[in-house]
């Protein structure tokens, strides 16, 4: 079967692909502009996603901290910009290189243990960092801050919001491609050997500590990049981009994709920011202050809501869609 | 520095720890006799004082707000584990992660619908409401309760794991489950009776935190996250690591908070270390975790087998 790539899950992602695409050309046609900020969201913690997904699903280890990497290039762009350097190029190599270093020690650390103990502790140094970022009152403590002005990419300005999507397209499309090419590569297979059986690919002779390393390195960075486009999206950072509800609602979205499918986190943000959306924002007329009732207490609904998809859908949205065609085969 | 704030904080950090160590030995008990990822802990700490706070406003005797709080608490345990969490202990980490956080999402939106946003204030019982004299230093008298409290429950803790047939089933079921099963121990029974156990002492913690801390949504995840960095910190699984690691927690969270920026300030420049004080005091407590678990990556005093 030659044709085998062309399955209708890739169909179903190049439809969606290509619905992002058109979106800020679609919006101001139906009237609804502000959809151009809220699929830049979707696409930004699709990115972030993404990068989890790169540990989660096809290494395995289930992290509980990434929003930490995202609360780090958000803040990374704030504290250069509120000391005047605008560069893109020199906010990304900045946010890298800090990212990087971060995510090379906690890596180290967290990688020592494995299962629950590293889920606990990937949760314990976010919450660290959190409390850093909070103590940090000269960049606006508990608040947070607004930022100056939006990083400087030369010719693009980014604060035309059309510019600032396409950005993000274009960012989230590169780095599924390279994912794609590491998932398939030689590396790739050896995470995924580690993630069925450590104690094999250790007795093959892999040094699965490097490998994972690596792997929660470059799921680090993609988040870091996410959390960048994110201070450029909102001009502003707050520790509230990595506290544990964001980790969780990162989580979240990957499970609600489908763990350890390429495209499957794009999904599950997709779904998770739409679901947040249309219930905090809920007024569909119903009887006895229902509409008041779901839109001041939307979380308890999404918790509901994730119990559920928890219980009963056990791979996922496009999960589901991957396994249909598995059994069809 | 006198030897009077020295004490003062010394008792403080113990303070501190004794409701780590009820928060956390329940929580051991789950993850260690489980393998299951409980982060909705938390949330039962905050039901536990919630419950106490309300029949507190309700009848005004803080003994009675215990007697019911606590019990309710422990009921409220039984039933989240019965209905939502045991169906998920044959499940993967990722899934009983997911599912504990829709939990504590719910809680939280449950008590911020009855009970508001705004903090509930739980106030000191008449009985407690003075000071204690403590080498010509005034100390609240509260504080020395929660502290005896505490004592208390580790010792009964102990008597009821290493005296009573009870125990003797939970400490098998931790050693070996499957084997305890086929030796004709009832586990499902088992995995509840150590929940709803975990759940009561939670919300005995939320009861007596209470008046210290305010009683408002949410109050369960920081703590929470303490208590996770005393279990990895003390070795999953293990009552006598969650003994040790939540005073040591307790103390070296207090005592930076209290003495580092001062200490800094001999060292540094006044601003600076007005800057960094802080900041490194509250991050203290996870380079403690992250030093133990470079060099023991098991926990201080893990579980014992065989």
């Amino acid at each position: 079967m030659a044709r085998q790539p062309l399955s209708l899950r890739f169909w179903f992602a190049a439809a969606f692909s290509l619905l992002l695409a058109l979106v800020p050309i679609l919006a101001p046609l139906i009237g609804q502009p502000h959809y151009v900020t809220m699929f830049s969201r979707i696409m930004i913690f699709g990115l972030a996603a993404v990068g989890l997904n790169f540990i989660l699903g096809f290494g395995g280890l289930v992290s509980f901290g990434h929003a930490l990497y995202v609360g780090l290039g958000a803040y990374a762009v704030g504290i250069m910009s509120f000391h005047g350097i605008t560069n893109a190029w020199a906010q990304l190599a900045a946010a890298l290189s800090v990212g990087a270093v971060a995510a090379v020690l906690i890596g180290l650390v967290c990688l020592r243990t494995s299962g629950l103990a590293f889920i606990m502790i990937t949760l314990a140094f976010t919450q660290m960092v959190y409390f850093l970022a909070v103590s940090l009152t000269q960049y606006g403590g508990d608040d947070g801050m607004p930022i100056p002005a939006r990083s400087d990419l030369g010719l693009l300005s980014l604060d035309h919001g059309a510019v600032l999507y396409y950005l993000i397209f274009a960012v989230l499309m590169l780095i599924l491609y390279v994912a794609h090419r590491v998932v398939h590569s030689r590396f790739g297979v050896v995470l995924s050997g580690c993630k069925s059986n450590e104690r094999r690919m250790i007795a093959l002779g892999f040094p699965t500590l490097r490998y994972k390393l690596s792997a929660y390195v470059i799921s680090a960075l993609i988040c870091v990049i996410a959390g960048m486009l994110l201070a450029n999206l909102t001009r502003y950072t707050a520790p509230a981009y990595l506290n544990w509800v964001a980790s969780g609602d990162l989580i979240v979205m990957v499970v609600f994709g489908g763990v350890g499918t390429l495209f499957g986190p794009v999904v599950g943000s997709a779904a998770l920011v739409i679901v947040e959306e249309a219930l905090s924002s809920f007024s569909l007329g119903l009887p006895w202050g229902m509409d008041d009732l779901i839109s001041t207490h939307w979380l308890g609904l999404l918790g509901i809501f994730i119990l559920v998809v928890v219980l009963q859908l056990k791979r996922g949205l496009y999960g589901a869609l991957v396994a249909r065609e598995q059994g069809s085969n | 520095m006198t030897w009077g704030l020295f004490f003062t904080q010394a008792l403080n950090g113990l303070q501190l720890g004794v409701l780590l160590f009820l928060l956390s030995a329940g929580l051991t008990l789950v993850f260690g006799i489980m393998n299951f990822a409980n982060f909705s802990h938390g949330s039962l700490y905050m039901m536990g004082a919630y419950f106490a706070a309300a029949v507190y406003g309700w009848c005004g005797s803080f003994l009675v707000a215990g007697l019911v709080a606590v019990p309710a608490t422990l009921l409220l345990g039984v039933i989240v584990e019965r209905v939502a969490l045991s169906r998920l202990y044959q499940r993967n980490h990722l899934d009983q992660v997911l599912a504990t956080f829709g939990l504590i999402l719910v809680f939280n939106e449950v008590v911020r619908y009855i009970w508001g946003p705004a903090p509930v204030y739980l106030n000191v019982p008449e009985a407690l409401s003075g000071t204690v004299d403590l080498f010509s230093l005034p100390y609240p008298a509260y504080r020395f309760a929660i502290i005896g409290v505490g004592l208390v429950v580790g010792a009964g803790l102990y008597l009821l794991i290493h005296r009573t047939r009870v125990g003797m089933l939970i400490r098998a079921g931790a050693a070996n489950g499957t084997m305890a099963a086929a030796l004709g121990v009832n586990i499902p029974l088992l995995n509840t009776l150590v929940f709803g156990l975990g759940a009561a002492l939670a919300g005995l913690a939320g009861l007596m935190a209470g008046p210290v801390f305010a009683v408002r949504p949410g109050m369960g995840e920081s703590i929470l996250v303490l208590a996770l960095v005393v279990i990895i910190t003390g070795g999953i699984g293990s009552i006598r690591g969650a003994v040790y690691s939540a005073l040591i927690v307790g103390v070296v969270d207090t005592a930076g908070r209290a003495f580092l920026p001062g200490i800094l300030r001999e060292f540094l420049d006044r601003s600076v270390a007005q800057a960094v004080g802080p900041a490194v005091a509250s991050m203290l407590i996870y380079l403690l975790m992250a030093v133990v678990l470079a060099f023991r990556p098991q926990g201080l005093f893990p579980v014992r087998h065989g």
